[in-house]
């Protein structure tokens, strides 16, 4: 049911629906943030990585004399010396092991080799030419189907029982009822694309700050880390540290997109190394270090099909990919999901049976495997159907807005049991898409569309309709290296009124320092200027799995308004206690309680926080304050439609956006300018998905994108404009109605614009180009010629 | 290499090796950590400041080639103990996520109000493209210098 928000509270009280400005950015403006690099401590050392400049190959020998002899060099660490203390391995995210710094082999280009610890960060780094290595290359694996291949050197053969280059293989679905439904199918399209690999490279790249007492042995680690709580109890677990004596910051983030999720080399060896010397230890890789050696996402080689009826149905879908996962299965998703949450495939549409399988290979790639800005796997999952659901409505000589129409989820049909077994919360498709479609005059556009251009471009208009999956988890489904996926709040209202809330969850530029008072403010009736939200320090904040996969509104923020409840109802208590009423007998209005019928009669929360340190009546606790630890019932979908118009010049193969319309629904917002902030920044990551953005190799291994003049990323000069839309369809579960939005845009648009660049050539006998959709390979695609990738 | 230069209005002497990038003399030696580091190929402009009032990469010069000069850093940018009418205006249109390209951003937005009061929407993008926010998707900062400048329009014509 799409409904709209009207705001409870004030503006100045600033609850849910109002689009008050940020709490942090007083300090963003004036130069004034903490970010990692700014972290200066007594007596800091410096570390630099040396990195294997070949993709495959044996190491002979280390030779670190030169290095160690350079003036201002503390230490060189190799993997010898970290096997010898039990580190030169480590656990990924997805249950395999990574070489902290390579012993036996390296496996790619950029791989962590030796590390230099010096007084000044110059000196680190200049040291590094005085380490020499002697390598044996190996033929590197540059593809998966390449690694599939018999008699394909072996990457992982210090792995026991490995025995060829799988990194996993997983199903999901039924396969007979997939089978039949294909079986009854007037019409069967196909698809085959690569979703190809990609950055998130969030401005500011990873850091560490390891600071390890030699007296009590206590480690404050401050860490560009966007799940400082997981990061502690992996780094207790890694380095055999007791965990109360781990301390983990994660000071303001600049940036992190799923980059900063997983554990990397750097941090544990600047950690060992802070152990072994007794100093602080820093370590802020370069944006090469980050491009070349830090999670990437995606590079998923996806195959679909659709079963089709000759009148325009959806009967089945099947699906097959085979995702390079580099050198090291790292992929940060939750443990039994092989594939992360690939199989939501099925996207939008009601239709009876799929089949989904999934084979991962090792490759002389990074590692990785990250959600960027996405929830495990959904970008590559929407994708796909998005593609494929165009491409049918073509074949079968529909239009794909009237398809998507007629295979949409119906609003009734909610909640709803997905043929991979999803079930989705809420979401009216029918109407979003209309929305998007009177917003952009589709009719119009498509009227335009057949009228000769006077300079003989083409015009594409192409659509995508997805439902994401975001919020994990629930505790029975989803967990991350045995971490169940919740989250959690503690609330404290001062005696002044003023409030304090600590959150598990770690922003790097959401706005939770805002968005979470106001949902403070939403319930308890106290401004959120009042209400200081504080993330990122595991010492100082309740336990939690931290942001990504959209997951802090779902979960954090659903146990901050339930722990704001329950101490609305304590303050019930201690209200009455004031007016000498019966709890029963009181009404809340936000901020005020006041005797049923006599509105006068009242107190304000402040006046009730107070009397919970001054005046409370005999036999009740003290205080007013609480913490909750919030399991989500079931994920939450939000979804969209997306609709861009875009014109694809012939001669040259490029194309630019005309116009594009977003509506997106993520349940209610708290704040609506920072969720369309949000969705901005994400329609733009989807358009450098599709325009320019990628990361490839050469034949050798050798990483082509390893910098910012490779890997383009779009400025203010290429980022098309975009015009918002919105429609409300609450969460029925989520105590806010909320669902996240973090990563909806930069999920559902990508193929948006693949599908308007298509929908400009289909004339053409164009029936795919895969991403990033760049000018030669459009050309090629048109005129019918082949081209280099 | 002893050098002397202004930084935000204070004259700074600092012995600095000849080599040590702008960026790193700004961060380290004067600490004053609003600049930033984004990138190592001149892309990213996260350690925009400005060098005689023009907007310069900081992590592309030697220290030593400030000597004698003026820089202004996001540190400096407060007026009268107010913030700039660049700043309030990126707060009130909400230019900025994770903050991390803010600096360069404003510093880049308040050398162009200072030589084009005016800019078209066309000037804004182009002098923000050696700029690269990883956030906002641009829109936002754009719109919050273009109000900038119309707030300093007003600011003028109140004063003149
Ligand atoms: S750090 Fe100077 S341009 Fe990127
Ligand atoms: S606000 Fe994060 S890079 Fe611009």
């Amino acid at each position: 049911m799409t409904t709209t928000h009207q705001p409870a509270t004030p503006f100045e009280m600033g609850g849910i629906g109002h689009s008050v400005r940020r709490k942090e950015d007083d300090r963003f403006i004036q130069g004034a943030g903490r970010y990692l690099d700014d972290i200066q401590l007594p007596g800091m050392l410096h570390m630099a990585i040396l990195r294997s400049p070949i993709a495959h190959g044996r190491i002979l020998s280390i030779d670190t004399s030169e290095a160690e002899a350079t003036d201002g060099v503390v230490a060189v660490v190799t993997g010898e010396m970290l096997a010898a203390h039990g580190l030169a391995w480590m656990p990924t995210l997805s249950g395999d092991t990574q070489a902290v710094l390579a012993t036996d082999k390296v496996r790619y280009q950029g791989q962590e080799v030796a590390a230099v610890i010096a007084t000044d960060p110059y000196v680190a780094r200049d040291a590094l030419s005085g380490i020499f290595v002697d390598y044996e290359e190996l033929p590197a694996i540059t593809s998966p189907q390449q690694a599939l291949e018999p008699g394909a050197v072996l990457i992982r053969d210090e792995k026991e029982g490995q025995t060829d280059n799988v990194a996993y293989t997983w199903e999901a679905g039924d396969k007979a009822a997939t089978d039949e439904a294909f079986a009854k199918a007037d019409l069967v399209v196909t698809l085959d694309t690569h979703y190809p690999r990609s950055h998130p490279a969030p401005l500011e790249t990873c850091g560490v700050v390891a600071d390890v007492n030699p007296a009590t042995g206590e480690a404050t680690i401050y860490l560009t880390s966007q799940a400082p709580h997981a990061h502690r109890t992996l780094f207790a677990i890694v380095a055999g540290l007791p965990e109360e004596k781990i301390r983990v910051v994660s000071p303001d983030i600049g940036g992190g997109f799923g980059n900063k999720v997983p554990i990397y080399p750097g941090y544990v060896v600047a950690t060992a190394a802070s152990l072994l010397i007794g100093k602080p230890v820093k370590w802020v890789e370069s944006r090469s270090e980050n491009l070349i050696s830090t999670g990437f996402a995606r590079d998923f080689h996806m195959h679909g099909e659709l079963a089709l009826t000759a009148d325009g149905r959806i009967l089945g879908l099947r699906a097959s990919i085979l995702s390079d996962q580099g050198a090291f299965y790292a992929d940060a998703q939750p443990t039994r999901f092989r594939a992360g949450l690939f199989h939501i495939c099925t996207g939008s549409y009601d239709f009876g049976a799929a089949h989904v399988t999934a084979k991962g290979a090792f490759t002389n790639k990074a590692p990785g495997g990250v959600a960027y800005r996405c929830s495990f796997r959904v970008t590559e999952a929407s994708y796909l159907i998005e593609r494929l659901v165009q491409n049918a409505a073509y074949e079968l000589g529909m239009d794909p807005a009237e398809f998507r129409l007629k295979n949409f989820i119906r609003p009734e049909q909610f909640p709803y049991l997905s043929p991979t077994g999803f079930v989705y919360d809420s979401g009216d498709y029918h109407t979003a898409l209309r929305k998007a479609m009177e917003m952009i005059d589709y009719e119009g556009w498509r009227r335009r569309q057949q009228e000769p251009h006077p300079e003989g471009k083409l015009i594409g208009i192409g659509i995508a309709s997805f439902t994401e999956v975001v919020g994990a988890g629930n505790s029975r489904t989803y967990d991350i290296a045995g971490l169940k996926m919740i989250d959690s709040a503690e609330l404290r209202i001062h005696p002044t009124g003023k409030a304090i809330l600590k959150l598990g969850v770690k922003s790097q530029g959401q706005g939770h320092e805002t968005t979470f008072a106001q949902i403070v403010a939403e319930e308890l009736g106290i401004p959120f200027e009042d209400v200081k939200v504080q993330e990122g320090d595991t010492d100082n904040t309740p336990y939690g799995l931290g942001t990504y996969a959209s997951r802090s509104t779902p979960v954090a923020g659903a146990a901050t308004a339930v722990v704001a409840r329950q101490i609305r109802e304590k303050a019930r208590k201690l209200a009455a206690h004031l007016l000498e009423a019966s709890p029963d007998d009181l009404e809340w209005e936000p901020g005020r309680f006041f005797v049923r019928g006599v509105p006068d009669k009242g107190v304000t929360i402040q006046e009730v926080a107070f009397a919970a340190y001054t005046n409370f009546p005999e036999g009740m606790e003290a205080g007013l304050e609480g913490v909750h630890y919030y399991d989500p019932p079931n994920m939450t979908y939000p979804f969209g439609s997306y609709i861009v118009v875009v014109e694809v010049d012939p001669e040259d193969g490029t194309w630019k956006v005309l116009d594009m319309v977003a509506v997106d629904d993520c349940g209610v917002r708290i704040n609506p300018m920072i969720v369309e902030g949000q969705i901005t920044g994400g329609l733009t990551e989807g358009f450098a998905k599709a325009n320019m953005q990628w990361i490839t190799f050469d034949e050798n291994g050798n990483c082509i994108g390893s910098n910012f003049l490779d890997y383009l990323v779009p400025t203010a000069w290429e980022a098309p404009r975009f015009r918002l839309g919105e429609t409300v369809t609450p969460s029925p579960h989520h105590p806010i109605g909320a669902k996240g939005v973090g990563e909806s845009a930069t999920v559902g648009s990508p193929a948006a614009y693949v599908n308007a660049v298509i929908d400009a050539l289909w004339s053409k006998g164009v029936r795919n180009i895969d991403m990033p959709v760049l000018p030669h390979r459009v050309w090629g695609a048109l005129n019918g010629v082949e081209v280099a990738p | 290499m002893e050098i002397e230069v202004t930084v935000n209005g204070v004259a700074y002497r600092r012995d600095t090796e000849p080599r040590r990038l702008l960026v790193d003399f700004i961060r380290t030696e004067l600490g004053l950590t609003g600049t930033h580091i984004g990138c190592d190929t001149t892309s990213c402009g996260a350690c925009t400041v400005l060098f005689d009032g023009v907007p310069v990469k900081s992590c592309t010069m030697f220290a030593v080639q400030a000597d004698g000069h003026e820089l202004t850093t996001v540190e400096g940018l407060r007026r009268n103990g107010e913030l700039s009418p660049v700043q309030a205006a990126f707060k009130e249109h909400h230019g900025l996520q994770c903050g991390f390209c803010t600096p360069g951003m404003m510093l880049v937005a308040t050398a162009l109000l200072s030589s084009n009061p005016d800019p078209t929407e066309e000037e804004v993008r182009w002098a923000l493209s050696g700029n690269i926010c990883r956030c906002t998707g641009y829109t936002n900062i754009v719109e919050a210098i273009r109000s900038a400048a119309a707030t300093m329009h007003e600011t003028a014509g109140v004063e003149s």
